[in-house]
């Protein structure tokens, strides 16, 4: 994702000269940004977008709004987020792979994973989910798998999941199949391709 | 049935109770900030509440299909509070949220000097964000809690219409019905209001600008007394559509004043929102 391909599918919102002028203002003016990105959803809809997909048309402009700040992309982050509501919140959480930043952020993704709001559990498993240390993202990876969650939200998943992520999801599979309830499809695919042994080298 | 509850306390309620209100045709609802029936200590407790109110409320109710909205104030009771009182500062922060659509419980408690100051302040604010105001009436001394919350209003520079005076009986029903505000009746179990006396009021004084809520919260409160409430209405003779103006129109007119109310993912996944008015009560 990039913020021109937000920039180019934001177009078509209600009131596109508003999330114009505000993008202007919050480039010059970084303070701005705070009663821009609260007020964004009223300004640009909240339904989704037809591209990218999965985005929301809200998530997209607050997403912009905060790539175009021209340096403190960190600490706006994290003030966004902590005075946010939850759509607020989720916008951050799907902006952090968009923002010149390196691991600065981390705190917010546990916050989000720490919380039982499912929108924000996966919104925190994006890209940015690559600076999440690997304990804490197969944590995550089973919270998902706990609460509904599709894992399909989950970033570089076939790549990052290991052995230790299969021995969980096993552990898990036991523990429904002894309660007489099965795996959700996605889950119980993932831990059959962790479990295919490998041919030898 | 569809019902909108305009006053109800969910943070005090478990999820069962959302589960079985979405059975029972509520839809949509707005929980107002009040105290928690215990005294806070510092702003940071009014700051994880309103947190939630707009977070992980709204998400709880999403489950079950409900939305949520929710109003932020400092209550009047706390009003009284020094530890409480910074949290006036705080509130511009929140009034400007999507999820928020008045301003309160703002109104009277004991009727104490520093309870002046935090309603009229909050009523200016609410002007300054350009939302209503849902105004709780006192329990004790109701009537002259009344009389001196519409002075209040009078003096401010918020429009009737947008005011909403909440908890209102037989005796000051009267007092507020002419002024242009917006009447709400909480139905409990014991006290405040009942279903049969909810529909003699109805009867008397008609359904405009009624709004009937259930205010449900910590103490014994039923969740379900809006649907009881519109149940005993069709039984004395009220059409469908007029439950429906008084469980649904009504708080959608008042609130929507906000500007901020959606509903939109309601209606597209409800065919029957979409039918004529007289269809729309019935089931
Ligand atoms: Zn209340």
């Amino acid at each position: 994702m990039t913020p021109d391909r937000l920039r180019a599918a934001l177009r078509g919102v209600p009131d596109p000269q508003w999330l114009d002028a505000a993008l202007r203002r919050v480039a010059t003016e970084p303070t701005a940004i705070e009663r821009f990105f609260v007020t964004a959803a009223r300004r640009c809809g909240r339904g989704p977008l037809p591209d990218p997909p999965g985005w929301t048309a809200d998530e997209a402009a607050r997403a912009l709004l905060l790539a175009t700040l021209p340096n403190g992309h960190a600490a706006a982050a994290e003030t966004l987020y902590r005075q946010g509501d939850a759509a607020e919140k989720r916008a951050v959480l799907r902006a952090l792979p968009l923002l010149p930043i390196g691991a600065e952020c981390v705190p917010l993704l546990h916050d989000a994973i720490r919380t039982n709001d499912t929108r924000l559990v996966a919104a925190a498993l994006g890209p940015y989910a690559r600076h999440l240390e690997q304990p804490a993202w197969r944590q995550a990876v089973l919270k998902c798998v706990f609460t509904g969650v599709p894992l399909a939200v989950v970033d570089d998943l076939p790549e990052r999941a290991d052995g230790e992520l299969a021995r969980m999801l096993a552990a898990y599979a036991a523990e429904r199949h002894a309660a007489g309830r099965t795996m959700p499809d996605d889950a119980a695919d993932l831990l059959r391709r962790l479990t295919i042994p490998t041919p030898e080298a | 049935m569809r019902i909108f509850d305009p006053h109800i306390h969910m943070t005090s309620r478990t999820t069962d109770d959302y589960e079985r209100m979405a059975a029972a045709g509520v839809r949509a609802l707005v929980e107002p900030a009040f105290w928690l029936g215990q005294p806070r200590t510092s702003v940071d407790s009014f700051v994880d509440y309103f947190d939630s109110l707009i977070g992980w409320e709204p998400f709880r109710a999403g489950q079950f299909g409900i939305r949520h909205h929710a109003t932020v104030a400092l209550n009047p009771k706390e009003a009284n509070d020094p530890r409480c009182r910074p949290v006036l500062d705080l509130l511009p922060r929140y009034l400007d949220k999507d999820g928020v659509v008045a301003v309160g419980e703002i109104g009277y408690d004991a009727m104490t000097p520093a309870e002046d100051a935090a309603l009229a302040g909050q009523l200016a604010l609410a002007v300054a964000y350009d939302l209503p105001a849902l105004v709780h009436t006192p329990h004790r001394d109701k009537a002259r809690g009344v009389r001196r919350t519409l002075d209040v209003v009078a003096e401010s520079d918020i429009a009737p219409e947008r005011v909403l005076v909440d908890h209102l009986n037989e005796v000051t029903v009267g007092l507020v019905r002419d002024t242009g505000c917006w009447l709400g009746f909480s139905i409990y179990p014991e006290t405040k209001m009942s279903p049969p006396r909810m529909v003699e009021l109805l009867k008397r004084y008609g359904t405009e600008r009624m709004l009937v809520n259930s205010a449900a919260d910590w103490g014994r409160s039923d969740p379900l007394l809006t649907r009881a409430t519109g149940e005993a209405m069709q039984l004395a003779g009220f059409s469908a559509d007029d439950v429906d103006r008084v469980l649904w129109r009504n708080p959608v007119e008042f609130y929507g004043q906000s500007g901020r109310l959606d509903l939109t993912a309601l209606e597209a996944s409800d065919p029957t929102f979409a039918g004529n008015s007289i269809l729309r009560g019935g089931e």
